[in-house]
């Protein structure tokens, strides 16, 4: 009964989204405000059914309903009840839905916010929100539906994938989602820009913070989904260039041109057509991951579709909206452009340069991610693209953006002279270049020239960052925006760091370890004592005891595991971790060797916690900007009518 | 020329000439680092190049994994039906790695026909095998019978009743 209603809620859910697409778009050509006024009440229907819809397939998860098809597939009565609610997410069918609840969310959050906004812009705004709604509750209903019943319904269900069992992962689709569906908010800005023809410095106001909310929740869920990867994959690497990894990287490198783009938009009104085509851009490779994604093309643990129609239909929603979007933007974009100009040593240059590096790291990656699809899809042999391109390829454009960054963040808008810019920047380039050069050597014996630049960088745009955080060194008065566009470029700079030196100076060892005899792996001492039988919730181990020593002194215990799901009978590794500041240890076992020896991967990773440390930093940093006050303010004063925007824009045409 | 005109002209000289560069080393990196999926049957029957890395994929035989006691090294067949190409690897094994179960090796040609690899693959999923395996696991089935029907043609004209298996492997240890 609960799954009937979870599906009557999803159809009534896309019969509103319907409204909400047709009604305020045709209302804003007609100037009908009654039409334009059905946008709000039916973005909250939406999302009421939304949320119906979802906690109906969370009770059918809770309550074991088995003869629900997509529980039967992804739960089990042994799942505990926490893991039960994740499952809601942990496969096809209902991370859609989760998608759906996420929209839903944005778009009502866009509804309540927008009261300082002209109403036809809110109504345009929220039809284009429309239009994504339908594409995606019509795919969910014909394609992938949730609350289809298996008839008669199994005793068990086949539950929920064990490396999907964890808490890291409970949380990283949502997070990820959040992101990824917050890009279609700019998107739907920027739409409503090109209908309406005009585009101003309050526009780029509106769309900045919406921009910078995906942008946060996005780094959370690519970072979380690194962590876990590292820790429950139990193979120890961060990040594999995996085609899913890419496919939320891509939007993730578009988002952060889009940011600061914005900046330039907000600021001086320049770069504004560019601003709406990246605004574009992020929504689209969002669809394309999602297409590479749930289409069941990719060779991945995380394509958990492989019905051809459901990567047809996305496909095809994919190329109306790409396509829609795109011709929309050819038709109106030309009446957007200022011919305001910028001088070279100035904010708007390396802004642009930023952005011009950022683009060509996307279509690196993406040339890297699809080709091995296209040479498949016309027969030209099956190939995949190693993981150095992907190293080198990014490498180059990021080295160049490091060096300009830290100007960047210094240089004033429209001109500076180089010699002020040269003074400011002594101290932090001399520090930089001695600590990048000296702390390898120190620590870890010898460098090499990637990891001396790369340490260099990494100093660089730390310092660089700091300044102007330092007492008496900054603007006179520091706003939020500023303090979190430091914060964000520290981050960064510890994650380049942590990048450095784990790629460097890690180290990793396969070998046959026997009871009582010590194992030597960067200096440290594992040693195996032996084997033992645990009992978890749902699963049965082999636990392994490794006690780790460092000139003679203990350091730690390990308890490493290897399971075996009393559902799905298939053995999965768990890697026991020492963290620290300094290092990780790993120990995983591999198979037994007879004898009581197992055959043992330990790894030594420095530095590692700084690449998850620097992403949480720029997330916080992504916060201070959006708590910046002049947003409030905006949104109190409700001043600067979209209605004269035509004009050049506030600090145009020097 | 104005020098407005001539820094712009310089600026986007600089830019052309950057991006080339860029481009020209990305481009090499990637040619490099193309990693080709043979299947069993192409790995026998076409000329392998030799020092390039490159990827294998099928079924691991049944009965064929071999360990010595104690050692990190295994071989075993990977097996498409028509041919078999022996692996051999040393280190951890995934988890879902066993006879029977669709993997992916990635390695290069070692002598002999014996195939190094340096990582080997498993899917995480039981049911879920690579569609490049299961693709090449389909043409090996049809790679099969048309090498019986042969031998047994060849058997014919010789004379010689002993056709070779319907399975026979290409690779005789």
């Amino acid at each position: 009964m609960i799954p009937e209603l979870g599906q009557v809620a999803l159809i009534l859910a896309l019969l509103l989204a319907m409204v909400q697409t047709v009604a305020p778009l045709w209302g804003s050509f007609t100037g009908s405000r009654v039409l334009m006024g059905l946008a709000k009440p039916a973005v909250t229907g939406q999302l009421v059914f939304a949320i119906v819809a979802f906690g109906a397939l969370t009770y059918a998860f809770v309550t074991h309903d088995f003869s629900v098809a997509f529980v039967a597939g992804h739960s089990n009565s042994e799942l505990p009840v926490f893991y039960r609610v994740g499952a809601v997410w942990g496969g096809h069918e209902g991370s859609l839905l989760l998608w759906i609840l996420v929209l839903a969310i944005w778009s009502v959050l866009v509804a309540a916010f927008s009261g300082h906004m002209p109403e036809r812009f809110v109504a345009r705004v929220l039809g284009v929100l429309g239009v994504v709604a339908v594409g995606f509750l019509s795919f969910t209903l014909f394609t992938s539906n949730p609350f289809d019943r298996l008839i008669p319904a199994p005793a068990d269900g086949q539950d929920l994938n064990p490396i999907l069992q964890d808490p890291a992962l409970m949380i990283h689709p949502p997070l990820l989602y959040i992101g990824y569906v917050g890009f279609s908010v700019a998107f739907a800005f920027a739409i409503a820009a090109l209908l309406e023809g005009r585009l101003d410095a309050a526009w780029a106001r509106w769309t900045r913070p919406w921009t910078t909310a995906a942008w946060v929740f996005l780094t959370l869920g690519i970072s979380l989904g690194s962590w876990w990867a590292y820790y429950e994959l139990g193979w120890g690497g961060w990040w594999f260039w995996d085609p899913v990894e890419n496919a939320s990287f891509l939007p993730w490198l578009i988002g952060t041109a889009l940011i600061h783009s914005l900046a330039v938009t907000e600021k001086r009104g320049l770069f504004r057509s560019w601003t709406l085509l990246l605004a574009i851009t992020a929504f689209s490779l969002s669809l394309l991951g999602t297409f590479l994604v749930r289409s069941g093309i990719l060779v991945s643990v995380h394509a958990f579709a492989t019905d051809p129609s459901r990567g047809l239909y996305i496909l095809v929603f994919m190329g109306i909206v790409t396509g829609a979007a795109l011709a929309l933007y050819a038709w109106r974009a030309p009446m957007l452009t200022s011919d305001a100009g910028f001088r070279p040593m100035s904010r708007e240059s390396f802004v642009l340069a930023n952005n011009i590096l950022l683009v060509i790291a996307t279509a690196l990656i993406l040339l890297g991610t699809l080709y091995p699809l296209f040479m498949d899809a016309l027969n030209l042999g099956k190939v995949s693209v190693g993981p150095p391109y992907f190293d080198l390829a990014f490498m180059i454009p990021m080295f160049p953006l490091m060096l300009l960054m830290g100007m960047g963040m210094h240089v004033m808008w429209r001109q500076m002279s180089v010699s002020v810019l040269a003074r400011k920047l002594r101290v932090p380039a001399v520090i930089a270049v001695i600590a990048g050069v000296t702390l390898p050597l120190v620590f870890y014996g010898s460098a090499g020239m990637l990891t001396i630049v790369g340490s260099i960088a990494a100093f660089w745009v730390m310092l660089t960052a700091l300044i102007d955080l330092l007492p008496g060194r900054g603007p006179a008065r520091l706003t939020s925006s500023h303090i979190g566009m430091c914060l964000a470029h520290f981050g960064l700079g510890m994650l380049i760091l942590g990048v450095t030196f784990v790629s460097s100076y890690d180290a990793e060892a396969d070998r046959a370890a026997v009871p009582g005899q010590p194992i030597e792996v960067a200096g440290y001492e594992f040693t195996m004592f032996g084997t033992r039988g645990v009992e978890g919730p749902n699963f049965s181990a082999i636990e392994a005891e490794v006690e780790v020593r460092l000139d003679g002194e203990l350091v730690t215990m390990l308890y490493p595991q290897k399971r075996v799901y009393r559902v799905q009978r298939d053995p999965v590794t768990q890697t026991a971790i020492a963290a620290g500041w300094r290092r990780d240890l790993l120990v995983s076992m591999g198979e037994p060797l007879g004898e009581g020896a197992w055959s043992v991967r330990i790894q030594y990773k420095p530095l590692v916690r700084f690449i998850w440390l620097g992403t949480l930093v720029m997330a916080i940093g992504g916060l201070f900007a959006l708590s910046d006050r002049r947003y409030r303010l905006a949104r109190r004063r409700s001043t600067e009518p979209l209605a004269d925007g035509r004009a050049p824009a506030p600090g145009g045409g020097s | 020329m104005t020098p407005t005109r001539k820094r712009r002209l310089m600026l986007v000289a600089g830019l052309v000439a950057g991006v080339g560069l860029a481009t020209t080393l990305a481009l090499r990196a990637f040619q490099e680092n193309m990693l080709y999926f043979y299947s069993p049957t192409e790995f026998v029957e076409i000329d392998v190049p030799a020092e390039r890395t490159l990827r294998i994929g099928g079924l691991v035989a049944d009965g064929s994994v071999q360990r010595e006691s104690g050692s990190m090294t295994v071989e075993f067949l990977v097996t498409d039906h028509a041919y078999s190409v022996p692996v051999r690897y040393t280190g951890v094994l995934p988890d879902l790695f066993r006879e029977g179960q669709g993997v992916v090796a990635r390695g290069r040609l070692g002598e002999g026909g014996l195939f190094l690899a340096d990582n080997i693959m498993a899917k995480h999923d039981e049911n879920y095998m690579p569609p490049e395996v299961a693709q090449a696991l389909e043409a090996g089935k049809m790679r099969a019978i048309e090498r019986a029907a042969e031998q047994a043609e060849a058997a014919r004209a010789t004379g010689n009743g002993s056709a070779g298996g319907y399975y026979g492997g290409g690779y005789q240890p």
